[in-house]
């Protein structure tokens, strides 16, 4: 007998594909995105230079203009702005040798009023000096280069035992805007060329708290803010401020009238040591080697041409969304079973909204088809008093888009408790402050959102508030809802500022929650965020892993997107999955209304956990069968029967609808051949088949109370003449079919957005809300996009 | 710790006996990932360019889908630059790489159960019963029904060791075995292929 390996290796020669090109491309690229990064934020803590430091947090503060840039087709005044800025800093970026100009520019991003035409202003040019000494010995010898331009601001930033603090992000935000910076390994953190004005400088750094003081730069004069951060989160103020302390050392002539409303507290650390010259020089050279490297490309066209080409060439390249390839026409003499989780979630037809309204069709894989359908409620015969707490009801109609299939339309609608009859709710928002939420549709609206659900909640009810941006912090300890005006005043200070840090943001919201907990309660974790964690490559398995464990807890998990720009649905989608609840993208103030307002008790209380769908199909009369959508959510076959796998939640009142496009046995629009050489499957045994050849498939639903560990097992055999759908089927179909168009999909042959528009149409229903009026106008919007 | 040494002066040999006889590129890898630790950007991008391939044909092995080996692969080149770090210069470069790649591989898995997403690849086996009139179907069919019938710690192990690359002391490194444990590992591999067919011809 042959070597078992050696089969195996010859095996593995013959069927290893090649990797994909476009794939390869796209991944290189983006490794080298993530590699300079994680060298930008290296170089700061390795490195004691403030070129680099400075210009790491230029890209920083880049990223964020362009997250701006990515959001919109029509931009507000503010963006162009933004947008001159970036076009500049490509060009400097990519022709100068010195980041001290890109500096320069940069400011111009912030600035009111930038000069496209002139993106190095040159007597800036002529002033760049040698080496800068380290930040504080510059300020006190007076040897700063800054002297001709604008004024430094810098600093200092120990811990309570007046150790230095690298990594710390720092905020320099002022009337023009906001820059971002970090600490150094000796602690310190320099912006150079500020303009004249009031700032307010705010350092953050996870699990240490954050601190902030206001300084006046005057022309030409350098500021130094220096910092002490204690690790103990303080309940003085709303965002744990901690102690600031000035150091006398560093600061000029007459500076420091402006920070006398916050005196300091402990005596000064004494300053850095001046950093080794061979720091110096290996980052001068680490920043030449830079400048070579982008020298060699020749600068893109587009980095000189108007605003409008800089925001075209950068799509959304910076969101991540979550989904697999449509699931394929399965044969069922092969493979009779279908298995998956149902899914509430809604945030995907919220993402295709927001496109379409901006006037781009969304990308496929943006476009999760159930999440389509399961937006809209269905006015599914509910279930009664006792029993189950939701109800399956199951039609079977004619293919709209293919006369010689059916679909098989499963819909299930939970049961609505009484309104007074709801336990008592703890909510825990935990909002992302970070400095890309500060945009009128992220942070504002987030504010306005929970206004809107503050007024749906009942005086037993508790509600705290987390923040995080750098820090994580305790904006609103566990207070009663009929508190209304101490909520809405913690609502209200929220600000958006400095980098995101989500991991510790949610500990600190998980803490609070179970703290909140009591029996016969429901507590819930509601983050609120654009999707960026920031937190690296690794950290969101971490953070994945420590939501699915904290589900076992009892507290579950939802999560609201902002924005768009930067959303990573992706992430979105595996912590809402993890932590038992459902994702939804707030992208208007009215979805805000439908998510937590009309459907808020179907966010708060699930009603059945860990509800799994399996179809049995009976080859005898189905030859082939296709789940439109779902593809996130397939399981295998042995995990139906497995408590231990998670699946999806159903919550209050909501319905939740599964679509299969069967093609009866002997149908002209069977697509596989028979095989020559399998048995005939098809072929019923004896009188049990015949008994049996009436059903269609054979429906079984498996679910668990919630908090109860053993799941509950629903079986329904499906047959041919289940019954025809009505309105809520039609609509259902008319968006899984628009969907498919969205996608690209094979299967809807010749049917066009014509045709979804005038099936939605034909049925809309009661639609109370006008969800599906609202789904029309997608549609037309769609159809002209799509032309 | 004598024997520790060893190891490394093997293991550099090694690397040096297969650089000369296959190619001259792969002779720096070493060298280059240095370079790319201590933040040359071309320096990373070159390594990255030359072992993709690399990358995704381990990531097929070890997942048996083409498309999850496009995600492993994507995940392993984002965790990449983070991990440049990890590298002390002593180990070889490959086994470093595929240490990377390894836990890139683990951390997916352990994300697919808790995230219920389908497991595709050599978990499923019904995938793979969709057979089309190929060749490379056919094998893959086949492949496909033999890893499923293996574990993850043996499919791994198979992975690394199958395409002759990696010695069984490098693959021990990897996996943070001992060597005897991976030579262990492929006899039982045997063993389980052997059942697997007799059972298969034998109906």
């Amino acid at each position: 007998m042959t070597d078992p390996l050696d089969d195996l290796k010859r095996a593995f020669e013959r069927s290893t594909p090649e990797p994909d090109t476009e794939r390869r491309k796209a991944n290189l690229a983006r490794a080298q995105e993530v590699f300079d990064r994680v060298q930008g934020v290296d170089a700061e803590q390795r490195r004691t230079d403030d070129r680099t430091h400075t210009w790491a947090g230029i890209e920083q503060g880049v990223r964020h203009m362009l997250k701006a840039l990515t959001s919109r087709p029509v931009l507000a005044t503010a963006g162009v702005v933004a947008a001159v800025g970036l076009t500049v800093l490509l060009v400097t970026a990519t022709r100068d040798e010195t980041p001290r100009s890109s500096v320069v520019v940069a400011d111009a991003g912030v600035a009111p009023a930038p000069v496209p035409e002139t993106p190095a202003p040159p007597e800036r040019e002529e002033t760049d000096p040698g080496p800068p000494p380290s930040k504080v010995m510059a300020a006190a010898d007076g040897d700063d280069p800054d002297e001709a331009g604008g004024s430094t601001v810098g600093g200092r930033v120990v811990d309570d035992e007046g150790e230095p603090v690298p990594g710390v992000s720092v905020t320099l935000s002022g009337a023009s805007g906001e820059r971002f910076g970090l600490t150094d390994n000796s602690g310190s953190y320099r912006f150079p060329d500020v303009a004249p004005g009031d700032y307010s400088v705010k350092v953050a750094l996870e699990g240490m708290g954050e601190a902030d003081a206001a300084v006046r730069a005057a022309a030409g004069d350098r500021r130094s803010v220096d910092f002490t951060l204690q690790a103990a989160i303080r309940e003085e103020t709303v965002t744990g401020m901690s102690p600031v302390t000035v150091t006398a050392e560093a600061r000029a002539e007459d500076d420091w009238s402006a920070l006398a409303s916050r005196p300091g507290r402990t005596a000064a650390p004494p300053p850095a040591a001046e950093p080794p010259v061979v720091a110096e020089s290996a980052v001068r050279e680490s920043r030449m080697r830079v400048a070579a490297w982008s020298a060699a490309e020749p600068p893109p066209p587009e980095a000189v041409s108007p605003p409008v080409d800089v925001r075209i060439a950068r799509p959304t390249r910076t969101e991540a969304f979550a989904n697999e390839p449509a699931s394929p026409v399965k044969v069922a003499g092969e493979e009779p079973v279908s298995t998956f989780s149902i899914d509430v979630d809604t945030a995907s037809y919220s993402v295709v909204r927001s496109s379409l309204m901006n006037g781009y069709l969304p990308s496929p894989e943006s476009v999760r088809i159930e999440e389509l359908v399961n937006y809209f409620p269905y006015a599914y015969p509910a279930p009664g008093e006792r029993g189950a707490p939701f109800r399956p009801t199951v039609t079977v109609s004619e293919t709209p888009w293919n006369p010689d299939t059916l679909l098989m339309h499963i819909g299930i609608q939970g049961r609505q408790p009484e309104a007074d009859d709801r336990p008592p709710v703890n909510l825990v928002f935990l909002i992302d402050t970070s400095g890309s939420m500060n945009q009128p549709n992220k942070l504002p609206l987030l504010v306005q959102s929970f206004r809107l659900m503050l007024g749906q909640l009942d005086r037993a009810d508790e509600v705290a508030i987390v923040t995080y941006a750098g820090s994580a912090g305790l904006a609103l300890d566990a207070t009663a809802s009929s508190d209304r005006g101490a909520i809405l005043a913690a609502l209200d200070r929220l600000r958006a500022s400095g980098s995101t840090a989500g991991a510790a943001g949610v500990q600190l919201a998980y803490q609070t929650a179970a703290g909140m907990a009591a029996d016969g309660e429901v507590t819930r974790v509601i983050l609120a965020t654009d999707g960026d964690f920031n937190v690296g490559i690794s950290d969101p398995e971490e953070l994945d892993d420590f939501i699915a464990r904290q589900r076992d807890s009892g507290i579950y998990l939802s999560v609201l997107g902002f924005g768009r720009g930067n959303l990573d649905d992706a992430t979105m989608q595996a912590l809402a999955q993890s932590g038992n609840g459902q994702a939804a993208y707030i992208d208007t103030l009215s979805e805000a209304q439908k998510v937590l307002v009309d459907q808020l008790t179907g966010t708060l209380f699930p009603i059945a956990d860990d509800v799994k769908i399996q179809v049995e199909f009976n080859p005898a009369a189905v030859a082939e069968y296709r789940l439109i959508g779902y593809e996130t959510r397939s399981l295998r076959r042995e995990d139906f029967n497995n408590d231990r796998v998670d699946a999806g939640e159903i919550g209050a009142g909501h319905s939740v609808t599964a679509i299969y496009e069967v093609t009866p046995a002997g149908s002209p629009a069977v697509l596989h051949d028979a095989l020559r050489y399998a048995d005939r499957v098809a072929e019923p045994p004896g009188a049990a088949g015949e008994r049996r050849a009436g059903e269609l498939a054979f429906l079984r639903l498996r679910y668990k109370e919630p908090g109860e560990d053993a799941s509950r097992l629903i079986e329904l055999p499906i047959v041919r003449d289940a019954g025809r759908g009505g309105s809520e089927q039609g609509f259902a179909a008319a968006i899984a079919g628009f969907g498919q168009l969205l996608r690209g999909s094979v299967y809807t042959g010749s049917w066009t957005f014509a045709d979804a528009i005038a099936l939605a149409e034909a049925n809309t229903g009661d639609d109370r809300f006008g969800y599906r009026r609202e789904a029309v106008t997608l549609m037309r919007l769609a159809e002209s996009l799509f032309r | 710790m004598a024997e520790a040494v060893q190891h490394v002066v093997e293991a550099r040999w090694a690397s040096v006996g297969r650089c000369s006889s296959v190619t001259g590129v792969a002779m720096g890898d070493e060298d280059l990932l240095q370079a790319a630790a201590a933040g040359d950007r071309r320096a990373f991008s070159e390594l990255l360019e030359l072992h993709y391939d690399r990358i995704f044909r381990f990531s097929f092995r070890l997942t048996g889908s083409r498309e999850e080996a496009e995600d492993l692969t994507q995940d392993i080149c984002l965790a990449l630059p983070a991990k440049l770090k990890s590298f002390r210069g002593k180990a070889r470069f490959t086994t470093w790489l595929y240490r990377v790649a390894m836990n890139a591989a683990h951390d997916r898995r352990r994300r697919a159960v808790s995230r219920t997403k389908a497991a595709e690849g050599w978990g499923d086996i019904e995938m793979s019963r969709r057979a089309e009139a190929t060749d490379r179907a056919v094998d893959l069919d086949w492949l496909r029904r033999s890893m499923a019938v293996l574990p993850d710690d043996l499919r791994d192990t198979v992975a690394l060791t199958i395409d002759g690359e990696m010695t069984h002391r490098e693959a021990a490194e990897v996996l943070g075995i001992s060597e005897g444990t991976v030579s262990w590992r492929l006899s039982e591999v045997r063993k389980r292929l052997r059942a697997m067919w007799q059972e298969e011809t034998g109906r």
